[in-house]
């Protein structure tokens, strides 16, 4: 096995692939440790679902799917917060609907994309990510939506803390906690949509959820955890990109395994790492007194 | 001679006056009145469902009155956010959430405000004085989550008191703790907070014993009407009768107070007891007493 493959450097697909899984990386592990925080992996895990129906979509208007991944997001996370996201149990039922939709959706357009396109290749590509074959006018539209959503969980930073906390307690100091909660769900929705086209549709939730549960697992304040859980999604996604690309010269058939499972498998073992050696969030046992 | 009155008024740190609430056309709260003044160490008591979390949210702003008015420090209540403090009855903060206390202490002073907060040696001051006011220093740097119910309890009180307000509302603060603790919770309550700096603090509890040897005044809560006073004035047998609407007795068991209500099945512990509970529930209250 060769690490750096000859062409790695060289090769602009690379280029493009570290760059915008890079950005994807970075934004996915800041907003992704409130999604931890804020118990919302299940919403997070719907908006990935439904990245694969914007993502269809988007090949049968004939635009890059990162515009579908991000639009169907934005718009599946006004619904869920209509319908009652806030409530403990209107959350899971307001994600369950509005994902059970646009899954039935995704199947209607998936099956148009294939039937009109004749290529299986769509499906491949909504579902488990195209950074090999974006191409750099993508690169642009990656800031557009990543600069967003990390703006959103910065400024609100503390306002979210508090909600996460205790919702009362942070209306009382005046912090509008509806208005709050959807735009954590707006940099949530975002965050996906870049994942989707890192990794795919089916897999985003990972890179958005992997590296900041591994980050809460071993640090102990929040802002350390977003920066832990930045760092650890970079490192998961460029070691993928690596990986993928020498794979070419790997069996069973010498034409490269796909990047996506790199990354999901390294975040995987990862976390497993760090629940068997990670710091035990257990308590420090103190003298009495 | 009305400058009596107007000072008295300016005196009081809550002033609630005739304040209803009607929640599905059900009465939750039905013209309850009284005021606290600086210092006072004052009780919400009565069972579950008796209003006391409707009536905290009615000072707080968080929920309409029907009818009637609160106005805290003199302004009326939306206005006066600054002044009150407030621990909810539960958080959500389990082991894995990397919260340290000092860390949700620090949001007490400055949660609401928008941008990552950058480290300052004032605010850290400011936080490490309010944890040793509350004896929370020695576990500052750990999480929350990991911290025992009257543990959690002083982290909780720091963080409302941080921002220094005049009233302190405590939502059922003893429910889950073990007496020693609780013992603990209300001796800082009173003693430090209430008595040497003047805070005027109002506890909600369903269980009022062990805080009737330091209380001020009681705010009994039965049914959503609301009998106020100091312990003698309002523990006792017509007053309670009266405000219940049916015959009460007050007894003293080796000085615990309980009020019992005579049913069809024997006796009722309507307060005084963990089991207290509303009239018409039964099944919740029977204590096996015979007549």
């Amino acid at each position: 096995m060769t690490v750096f493959a000859p062409g790695f450097f060289a090769s602009s697909p690379v280029h493009v692939a570290l760059v915008i899984g890079g950005i994807s990386a970075v934004v996915c592990g800041l907003v992704g440790t409130f999604t931890v925080l804020r118990g919302q992996s299940y919403a997070g895990h719907a908006l990935g679902d439904l990245a694969v129906t914007g993502g269809s979509a988007s090949f049968l208007a004939n635009v890059s799917p990162l515009w579908g991944f991000a639009g169907i997001g934005v718009i599946a996370a006004g619904i869920m917060d209509m319908i009652g996201i806030r409530r403990p149990r209107g959350r899971d039922l307001a994600t369950g609907i509005v994902r059970g939709a646009g899954l039935g959706l995704a199947a209607l357009f998936l099956y148009w994309d294939t039937t009109s396109s004749s290529t299986t290749g769509v499906s491949i590509t909504i579902l488990f990510g195209s950074m090999f074959t974006t191409s750099t006018s993508v690169v642009p539209v990656v800031l557009a939506f990543g600069l967003p959503a990390v703006a959103i969980v910065a400024i609100l930073f503390r306002p979210l803390l508090l909600s996460s906390v205790s919702p009362e307690l942070a209306a009382v100091r005046g912090v509008r906690v509806r208005l709050t909660g959807l735009a954590c769900l707006l940099a949530i929705a975002l965050a996906v949509s870049l994942s989707a086209i890192t990794v795919g549709a089916i897999l985003s939730t990972a890179l958005l959820i992997g590296p900041a549960a591994i980050a809460l697992r071993v640090t102990n304040t929040p802002g350390r955890a977003m920066v832990t859980a930045a760092l650890v999604g970079l490192g998961a996604t460029w070691i993928g990109i690596v990986l993928a690309y020498d794979s070419f010269y790997w069996p069973p058939s010498h034409d490269g395994w796909p990047v996506s499972f790199f990354i999901v498998a390294l975040i995987f073992f990862s976390f497993l790492v760090s629940q068997l050696f990670g710091r035990r969030p257990g308590r420090v046992i103190r003298a009495e007194g | 001679m009305t400058p009596a009155v107007t000072a008295d008024e300016t005196r009081q740190v809550l002033d609630v006056d005739g304040v209803s609430v009607r929640l599905a056309g059900r009465p939750i709260l039905d013209e309850v009145r009284f005021a606290i003044e600086p210092g006072e160490f004052v009780g919400l008591i009565g069972a579950n469902g008796a209003g006391k979390t409707t009536l905290l949210r009615v000072i707080l702003g968080l929920q309409a009155a029907t009818a009637g008015s609160v106005r805290i420090g003199g302004k009326p209540a939306a206005h006066a956010r600054g002044l009150v403090g407030y621990v909810p009855q539960k958080i959500q903060l389990d082991p894995d959430m990397p919260v340290r206390a000092r860390d949700l202490v620090a949001l007490g002073l400055d949660g609401n405000k928008l941008g990552i907060p950058l480290p300052s040696r004032g605010k850290r001051k400011l936080v490490d004085e309010m944890l040793a006011a509350v004896d929370a220093l020695r576990f500052a740097d750990e999480r929350v989550g990991n911290l025992s119910g009257g543990e959690q309890q002083r982290v909780m009180i720091a963080h409302a008191l941080i921002s220094k307000p005049r009233l302190l509302l405590l939502d059922e603060p003893l429910a889950n703790l073990d007496i020693r603790s609780a013992q603990e919770i209300i001796e800082l309550l009173s003693k430090r907070f209430a008595k040497q700096q003047q805070v005027s603090v109002l506890i909600s509890a369903h269980e009022m014993n062990p805080l009737l040897p330091v209380l001020d005044r009681i705010v009994y809560l039965a049914a959503g009407r609301a009998a106020t006073g100091t312990t003698e004035e309002v523990i006792r047998e017509d007053v309670l009768s009266s405000l219940y609407g049916h015959h009460v007795d007050v007894l003293n068991m080796h000085g615990r107070i309980l009020v019992v209500a005579h049913t069809d099945e024997g006796f009722q512990v309507l307060a005084g007891d963990d089991r207290a509970a509303e009239p018409g529930h039964p099944d919740h209250s029977r204590t096996g007493m015979q007549a």
